[in-house]
């Protein structure tokens, strides 16, 4: 332990050159999972876009309309119903189109309330549209009254986007978890290197300490101790290195995507951030220590 | 207490740098070894220290065949054995006292133990002043007090001095081979090895002499001779 701490101190230079090796690692991880958690709130922000909507003939009464979102709230694959109704229908409309006084006058022209009642459909995952517009299909469900109440679902003008949506989020995640590893085990080997080639000036000392009698353990303790100093400095700076970083993300992409603020969320999550990159530097730098290190115990 | 029996070692590149050696130590003995660069001096001293496998025969220390210790061991072994190289070989970012008490702490000793032992083991060698300093800030002669001084702290039964001298003067090689000296007439074996004339004329003391990988001269009270 005392002996780590001075090696730390004593070999500056070597010191340095770990933990820059480190700091850029722990600050990749650390990117990722950021941009992981911005990517996971964008796709939700899109999917959340996303619905299936029954439109139901002008007739149809309430109570079958209940009957219905009742039997579609029971398929597991349905996250959630929304009835919106004739009327809440047509405030919206007005609402939408309160400066456009053409159509304004077009609803005046109709008379009562042209609008149909709806259900809004959001099944859990994008996947999963497809066998809800399937059970709307079927015949039971869509008439529980004998009779045909609902005019049209717009799922089938949907589709083609739904679909779509549904691959380009699917790449999206596998590409960005194919990048994420691949930078973070790339990182992870020049870290592991530069602690090797740092061991390498000291591969004298560790065969003078061999030969004096020193066991393994004794030989290890210190470094090991120096490596996990490696990491805790290398975690301190790349998390404040983060922090300008995700300010200036933050102001952009906000205005970009709505959503999610990076800043905001890393100032909230920051203990979380903290110690995830603090315990992955410290594991880092004793087990990249541990494995350079058999190399030179063999005397 | 050292036993080589018929210890050959052939080097990768078939060179042979000791063919069927075979001799014996006593107990309290003041061993030197004298011969060329090259003739295997520092080789039979790797083989004591386990640094390196024979190709043939055996070494043993206390009956015990080195060699065939386990790993694990091997550490135990070196605590008995106290090493002082030409190199001088001390850890560069270490004081004095620290070069000193790691090899305490690698024998397992308390600090206590070490806060009593390092200080008295400088003054043996005469060094209690440079007791802080570091390996670079000292000269030739005292980094090889400072190893002396490391290698009788944990008072092994064997010190094994390989050209400890080769690096220094006159004056400095004769402190020490006196240090070295002392050291034996405290009953701790000593085996020396060196090309320097003057050092085995005034020990007057047993002379091994390699030629080639081979012992061609084993004398009671030596004189150099080539």
């Amino acid at each position: 332990m005392r002996s780590g701490f001075i090696g730390f101190w004593r070999n500056g230079t070597v010191s340095l050159a770990a933990i820059f090796a480190m700091l850029i690692t722990l600050s990749v991880v650390g990117a990722l999972m950021v941009g992981n958690v911005f990517l996971s709130s964008f796709l939700e922000t899109v999917k959340e876009k996303v619905d299936v909507t029954l439109y139901f003939t002008i007739d149809a009464q309430e109570p079958d309309i209940l009957a219905l979102k009742k039997s579609l709230e029971t398929l597991p694959e349905v996250n959630r119903v929304e009835y919106v109704t004739r009327e809440q229908a047509l405030l919206a409309f007005r609402e939408r189109h309160k400066d456009d006084a053409v159509m304004l006058a077009a609803l005046e022209e109709v008379g009562g309330n042209p609008l149909r009642a709806s259900l809004n459909i959001k099944a859990k995952e994008l996947s999963q549209y497809e066998s809800v517009s399937k059970f709307l299909e079927g015949d039971t469900a869509l008439s529980p009254g004998g009779e045909n109440i609902i005019e049209k679902v717009n799922y089938r003008q949907n589709k083609i986007v739904i679909e779509r949506m549904n691959t380009i989020l699917s790449y999206t995640r596998r590409v960005g978890a194919t990048i994420a590893l691949t930078l973070a085990i790339m990182s992870i080997m020049v870290t592991v290197n530069t602690i090797s080639l740092a061991l390498y000036t000291a591969r004298d000392e560790i065969s003078v300490m061999k030969l004096v009698g020193a066991g393994n353990n004794l030989v290890r303790g210190p470094f090991m101790m120096q490596g996990a100093m490696y990491g805790i400095v290398s975690a301190i700076l790349a998390a404040a290195l983060l922090y300008p970083a995700t300010f200036w993300l933050g102001r952009s992409t906000e205005s970009a995507f709505g959503g999610l603020n990076i800043f905001a969320y890393y100032v909230a999550d920051f203990g979380r951030l903290f110690l995830s990159l603090l315990g992955l530097g410290i594991a880092l730098g004793i087990v990249s220590s541990f494995v350079a290190l058999s190399r030179y115990l063999k005397v | 207490m050292i036993v080589f029996d018929k210890v050959t070692k052939i080097y990768s590149d078939n060179s042979k740098a000791l063919e069927k050696v075979s001799f014996e130590v006593g107990h309290g003995e003041f061993l030197s070894i004298v011969g060329q660069s090259g003739a295997g001096k520092s080789t039979l001293l790797k083989l004591i220290l386990v640094e390196d496998e024979p190709s043939d025969g055996q070494v043993l220390f206390d009956k015990v065949n080195v060699h065939e210790l386990p790993r694990r061991e091997l550490p135990h072994l070196r605590r008995r054995i106290g090493c002082i190289f030409q190199d001088f070989r001390l850890l560069p970012d270490k004081t004095a006292f620290e070069n000193i008490s790691f090899a305490m702490e690698a024998a397992g000793r308390s600090d206590a133990e070490i806060e009593a032992d390092v200080p008295h083991a400088l003054d043996l060698v005469g060094l209690k002043q440079k007791i802080w300093s570091f390996p670079r800030e000292m000269s030739g002669g005292e980094k090889q007090r400072v190893a002396i001084a490391r290698a009788i702290v944990n008072q092994p039964d064997l010190i094994i001095a390989d050209e400890p001298t080769g690096n220094l003067d006159p004056l400095n090689t004769f402190e020490i081979v006196q240090i070295l000296k002392k050291i034996n007439d405290l009953g701790t074996t000593v085996i020396l090895t060196t090309h320097n004339k003057g050092v085995i004329d005034s020990l007057k003391k047993r002379v091994i002499t390699l030629e080639n990988g081979r012992i061609t001269r084993d004398d009671e009270h030596g004189k150099y001779v080539l």
